[in-house]
C-alpha cells in the first residue's frame, strides 16, 4: 500500500496489466517514445517494447478500429485517446462496428479506450469536454468514469478483463491533484457498485468523477450548519447502481443529481428519471440537478468557472433543498 | 406504490343474456386501498350473484353507483385511482360516524332486532346510509379546514389523498397545503393528519423530517377513526348455515343472540346438500324474528310492516316458481327408502375419501350417484317437453339446489355430465359447487343447461316436501331426512321382525304432462333398489 496519485495508480495499474497478460498491449497518439501526452505510459516501450506500445498516426478511426481487429484475434487492447474530445473521430468504429459486434456475431470486443476528460485548465472546448453521456446511450458500450486513485486502478482492470469494449473516462483535473492509498497488488473493482464517499442522512448528492470532490467539499459546508449531506460516487455509469441510488434517496428524500457535463440530455437526466419511477414516495422536494450549461466549455479562466459547477453552486443547491 | 392512471370499474357482462345487474354491497369504501382482483363489490344479475374483482390497484376513489342500484352493462360504477393520488377523500372517514349514530338510536328504541342484522347488508329501501349522510357536513370545510381539529379523524383514513382540497386551496397561497410524495405516504402508513403538524419546510410545508417527529412524539390521533372504518365493511354476507356468525358490530352488543337460524323459513325448501348432516344450528329458544337481517335499519315502522325492495334473485326466484306451476302439471310421489347399506358404505368411504381427497361422501352424493344410474333407464323423467317434440338425452346434467344466507334465496348450480362420474366424483362435484355458490364464484354457465335437479331440504329434518319444477326440466327429485325407525324386515328365516334402520323419504316431483305415476313410480322404485342394495365404491 502506497500512497499514489490518480495519474500514477492508472500507470502502475496498466503496467501490472501488461505483466501479467501478454495479450495486453497499449496503442495510441504518441504513447511510446514520448509516453503520453499525460505520461501514463512513460517507460512503458522500454519495459515492453515497440511491439507492445505502438505510436500510432493521427487517427482515432485507425486506433479504434485496429484495436476492434486486434480484439477479434484475441488480444486485448487498451487504446488511449489523448483527449476524450477526439474518440468521436472514431464514432463510426465504436459504436457501429464494436458495441454491436458482439450482438451481431457473438465474438466479443475486450478493448479498453482510455479517454482523458474534463476541464478546469483552460483546455478550452476541444480538450475538455465530459462526453459520457453519449455513450452510455450506445447499447453494447461500458462507461467507467473513476474517482479516486484506487479506484482508477481497480477499474482499470476490471475493463481489461471486461469481453465488451469499456471507455475508460479519466479526469485530467484529477491526476496529479488527488492522492490515495492504493493497494500495489493487483485487484478488480466491480462495475456497478456505487461507493459512499461521504455519509449522511439529509440530502444525497449523486455524482462521478471529478465532481466527487466539488459535492464533498460542499458538503463539508453544510456540515457546518448542522446538515448532513451523503456523497454517492457511481464510479460506472453503464451499469450504474440503481439500488444504491435509490436506496440513498429512501433514505434522504431529497436528491442532488450533480455532474460536469452539460445538462440536457445528461446522465444525471436519467438519474433523476429512475427517481421519479421507482422512487416518487420517497420524495419530499424535487430531483435536482445542478450540471454545466448546454454551451461549449469556454476557454477564458472565468468563463470556464462559471461552466463548470463549483463548490458555491453545489452549495447553493444543497442549502435550497434543505430549506425546501 | 403502482403510479399509474384511474381505472374505471365497469359493470361486467355475466353472460351473454345479461343485460343488467344490481349492486348488492360494496366490499371496499371509499378511501380504502385496493389491489388487483381483489374482491371489490358483489352484483346480483338474473343469472348469478358473484364478486367483481378490481379491475387495478391503488385507492377506491369513488363510488358511483350505490347498494341497491340496477345499472347496465358497462356502466362505470366506481374509480380506481392510483395510490398516493388523490381521492375524494374525507367522505369516507365522515360518513360511516354519521350513519352509525343514527342506526343505532333508531333501532335500540324499538326493538333489539337491530343488531341481530350481523352481516347483514343494509337494503335498499332506505337510502344508501353512507354516501348520503356524508354530503351535507363535507362540502363546507374549504378553506382552512386541514388545520382543524376535526379533520385528524378524517384524515386518518386515507391522508394521501387530499386531493380535491389541495387542488382547490393552492391559492390561499402559502404553500402549506403541498404535501410532498413522501409526507403523503408517511402519512398514510401512520394515519397522521399532515395538516396538523407544524411545518418547517418552505412557506410552513410538513417536511418528511417534520412528520416523523411528530410521528415520533406520540401525537398521532387515530383513535377516532379505527371504529368509523369498520362498521363500513363488516357484513359476512356468505357463510350462513354451518358458521354461526359471531356478530361483528362491537359497539351494539347488546340484543340477544342474532342466531342465524334458518329454520324459519320454509319457503325455499331446497338446501344446501353436503356438509350439513348433523344439523348444525342449535337455535336457541324461540329467537322469532329470526332472518329479519335488513330491516332494523330503518325506521320503526307505525304499521309493523316493513318494504324492501327485491333484489335480482329474489325476483328471478318468484318469476320461475310462478312460471313454472303454470307451466307443468306438478305431481308429487314418494318413497321410502331403508338406507342401511349406504349408511354402511358410507361409514367405509367416509375416511379414505376424506384422508385420500379431502372429500365428504355424503348422503346426497350417494343418492345423486344412484338418481343419475336410475335415470339412464328412465329416459323421460331426465327430459324434456319441447313444444311438440318430448326430448330425451344421453347425458345427465343435475342441478343441485343451494341455499343462501340463512335460507334467504337459492340457486341451482349444475353438474355436467353427472353419468360419467363415479361417487368420488359426484360429492366432488357437489362441494365444489356448493362452495362456489355461497363465496359467489359461480359463472352463469354454471347455472345452465340442467336436465334434472335434485334438492335436499331433509338436513332441517323435513320429512316430505313438493318441490317445484327447474323449468324446461321434466322433473326434481327431494331429499329429506335420514332418521330411525321401526321397519319390519325379513330374517334369514324368512320371518317378519322389526328393525330399527336408518330410512330416507325421497321424493319425485315430475310433469305429468310428459311424465306418468307408473313411470315415476318405476323411477322411484329402481331408485330404491339401487340404495338398498348398494354393492357400488
Amino acid at each position: 500500500m502506497a500512497e499514489k496519485t490518480y495519474l500514477q495508480a492508472i500507470s502502475d495499474g496498466l503496467r501490472q496489466e501488461m505483466q501479467r497478460d501478454q495479450r495486453v498491449f497499449v496503442l495510441g497518439e504518441d504513447v511510446g517514445v514520448y509516453g503520453g501526452a499525460f505520461k501514463v505510459t512513460q517507460g512503458f516501450q522500454e519495459e515492453f517494447g515497440a511491439h507492445r506500445v505502438l505510436d500510432m498516426p493521427l487517427s482515432e478511426t485507425a486506433i479504434v478500429g485496429g484495436s476492434t481487429g486486434a480484439a477479434l484475434m484475441g488480444m486485448r487492447p487498451v487504446a488511449e485517446m489523448q483527449f476524450a474530445d477526439f474518440v468521436s473521430c472514431a464514432w463510426d468504429h465504436l459504436v457501429t462496428v464494436a458495441a454491436k459486434q458482439r450482438y451481431r456475431a457473438g465474438t466479443p470486443i475486450p478493448i479498453v479506450l482510455r479517454l482523458p476528460s474534463g476541464g478546469g485548465f483552460s483546455g478550452g472546448p476541444f480538450h475538455s469536454q465530459n462526453p459520457e453521456s453519449s455513450f452510455a446511450h450506445i447499447p453494447g458500450l461500458k462507461v467507467v468514469c473513476p474517482a479516486t486513485p484506487e479506484d482508477a486502478k481497480g477499474l482499470l482492470a476490471t475493463a481489461i478483463e471486461d469481453p465488451n469494449p469499456v471507455l475508460y473516462f479519466e479526469h485530467k483535473h484529477l491526476y496529479r491533484r488527488i492522492k490515495g492509498e492504493v493497494p500495489d497488488e493487483r485487484f478488480t473493482t466491480p462495475f456497478g457498485k456505487a461507493r459512499v464517499h461521504r455519509e449522511g442522512d439529509d440530502i444525497t448528492v449523486i455524482t462521478w468523477g471529478a465532481m466527487v470532490y466539488t459535492a464533498d467539499e460542499a458538503a463539508g459546508r453544510l456540515a457546518d450548519d448542522g446538515l448532513s449531506v451523503e456523497v454517492l460516487d457511481l464510479r460506472t455509469l453503464i451499469p450504474w447502481d440503481r439500488e444504491a441510488v435509490l436506496e440513498s434517496v429512501a433514505r434522504c428524500s431529497k436528491v442532488l443529481v450533480l455532474h460536469e457535463d452539460t445538462k440536457t440530455g445528461g446522465f444525471g437526466a436519467e438519474i433523476a428519471a429512475t427517481i421519479a419511477e421507482h422512487a416518487f414516495e420517497q420524495l419530499d422536494a424535487p430531483v435536482r440537478r445542478v450540471a454545466a450549461p448546454d454551451s461549449p466549455v469556454p476557454f477564458a479562466p472565468s468563463l470556464e468557472k462559471a461552466f463548470i459547477p463549483q463548490v458555491d453552486d453545489v452549495a447553493a443547491a444543497l442549502r435550497e433543498l434543505a430549506a425546501y | 406504490m403502482s403510479t399509474g392512471t384511474q381505472v374505471e370499474v365497469v359493470m361486467p357482462q355475466m353472460g351473454v343474456s345479461v343485460s343488467e345487474g344490481t349492486i348488492t354491497r360494496w366490499l371496499k369504501q371509499p378511501g380504502e386501498a385496493v389491489t388487483l382482483d381483489e374482491p371489490l363489490l358483489e352484483i346480483s344479475t338474473d343469472k348469478v350473484d358473484t364478486e367483481v374483482p378490481s379491475p387495478g390497484e391503488g385507492v377506491l376513489a369513488e363510488i358511483r353507483v350505490q347498494e341497491g342500484e340496477t345499472v347496465e352493462v358497462g356502466s362505470v360504477l366506481a374509480v380506481i385511482a392510483p395510490e398516493g393520488a388523490a381521492a375524494a377523500e374525507p367522505e369516507p372517514a365522515t360518513a360511516p360516524p354519521a350513519a352509525e349514530s343514527q342506526a343505532p338510536e333508531a333501532t335500540t328504541e324499538t326493538e333489539p332486532i337491530a343488531p341481530a342484522a350481523a352481516g347483514a347488508p343494509a337494503p335498499q329501501t332506505s337510502p344508501p346510509p353512507v354516501p348520503q349522510a356524508s354530503p351535507p357536513p363535507e362540502p363546507q370545510p374549504q378553506p382552512a379546514a386541514q388545520a382543524g381539529p376535526e379533520t385528524p379523524g378524517a384524515s386518518a383514513a386515507d391522508v394521501g389523498s387530499p386531493a380535491q382540497q389541495t387542488h382547490a386551496e393552492p391559492q390561499a397561497g402559502n404553500g402549506r397545503t403541498f404535501v410532498s410524495p413522501v409526507v403523503a405516504r408517511i402519512a398514510a402508513e401512520h394515519g397522521v393528519d399532515p395538516g396538523a403538524v407544524a411545518g418547517t419546510g418552505q412557506g410552513g410545508r410538513v417536511t418528511k423530517k417534520d412528520i416523523l417527529a411528530f410521528i415520533e412524539s406520540g401525537a398521532t390521533a387515530p383513535p377516532a377513526q379505527q371504529p368509523a372504518a369498520e362498521p363500513a365493511a363488516p357484513a359476512p354476507q356468505q357463510p350462513p348455515v354451518e358458521a354461526p356468525v359471531s356478530t361483528p358490530e362491537p359497539q351494539v352488543a347488546p340484543a340477544p343472540q342474532a342466531a342465524p337460524a334458518p329454520p324459519a323459513t320454509p319457503v325455499a325448501p331446497p338446501q344446501p346438500p353436503p356438509q350439513a348432516p348433523p344439523a348444525p344450528t342449535p337455535p336457541p329458544t324461540p329467537v322469532v324474528p329470526v332472518a329479519r337481517g335488513p330491516e332494523p335499519v330503518q325506521p320503526p315502522s307505525p304499521t309493523g310492516e316493513w318494504e324492501e325492495p327485491m333484489n335480482a334473485m329474489r325476483r328471478g326466484i318468484a318469476e320461475h316458481m310462478r312460471r313454472s306451476l303454470d307451466t307443468s302439471a306438478h305431481v308429487t310421489s314418494a318413497i321410502e327408502v331403508d338406507m342401511s347399506k349406504v349408511v354402511a358404505a358410507r361409514e367405509r368411504l367416509k375416511q379414505e375419501y376424506q384422508r385420500a381427497y379431502g372429500v365428504n361422501p355424503t348422503y346426497l352424493a350417494f343418492v345423486t350417484k344412484a338418481a343419475v344410474e336410475t335415470l339412464r333407464d328412465w329416459p323421460w323423467v331426465n327430459g324434456e317437453l319441447r313444444g311438440e317434440k318430448i326430448v330425451t338425452r344421453s347425458f345427465v346434467n343435475v342441478g343441485v339446489a343451494v341455499s343462501l344466507e340463512e335460507g334467504k334465496g337459492l340457486i341451482v348450480p349444475v353438474i355436467r355430465n353427472a353419468q360419467d362420474l363415479n361417487l368420488l366424483g359426484i360429492a366432488r362435484a357437489i362441494a365444489d359447487v356448493a362452495e362456489r355458490a355461497r363465496t359467489k364464484k359461480l359463472m352463469p354457465d354454471d347455472v345452465q343447461g340442467g336436465t334434472f335437479t335434485i334438492t335436499n331440504p331433509g338436513g332441517y329434518g323435513t320429512f316430505h316436501g313438493t318441490p317445484v319444477i327447474s323449468q324446461p326440466q321434466a322433473a326434481i327429485l327431494g331429499t329429506y331426512a335420514l332418521v330411525k325407525r321401526p321397519w319390519v324386515v325379513q330374517d334369514e328365516l324368512g320371518q317378519d321382525v322389526i328393525a330399527i334402520r336408518p330410512m330416507m323419504n325421497i321424493t319425485l316431483t315430475y310433469d305429468h304432462r310428459l311424465v306418468d305415476g307408473a313411470y315415476s313410480g318405476g323411477f322411484l322404485r329402481d331408485l330404491r333398489a339401487r340404495l338398498e342394495h348398494w354393492d357400488g365404491e
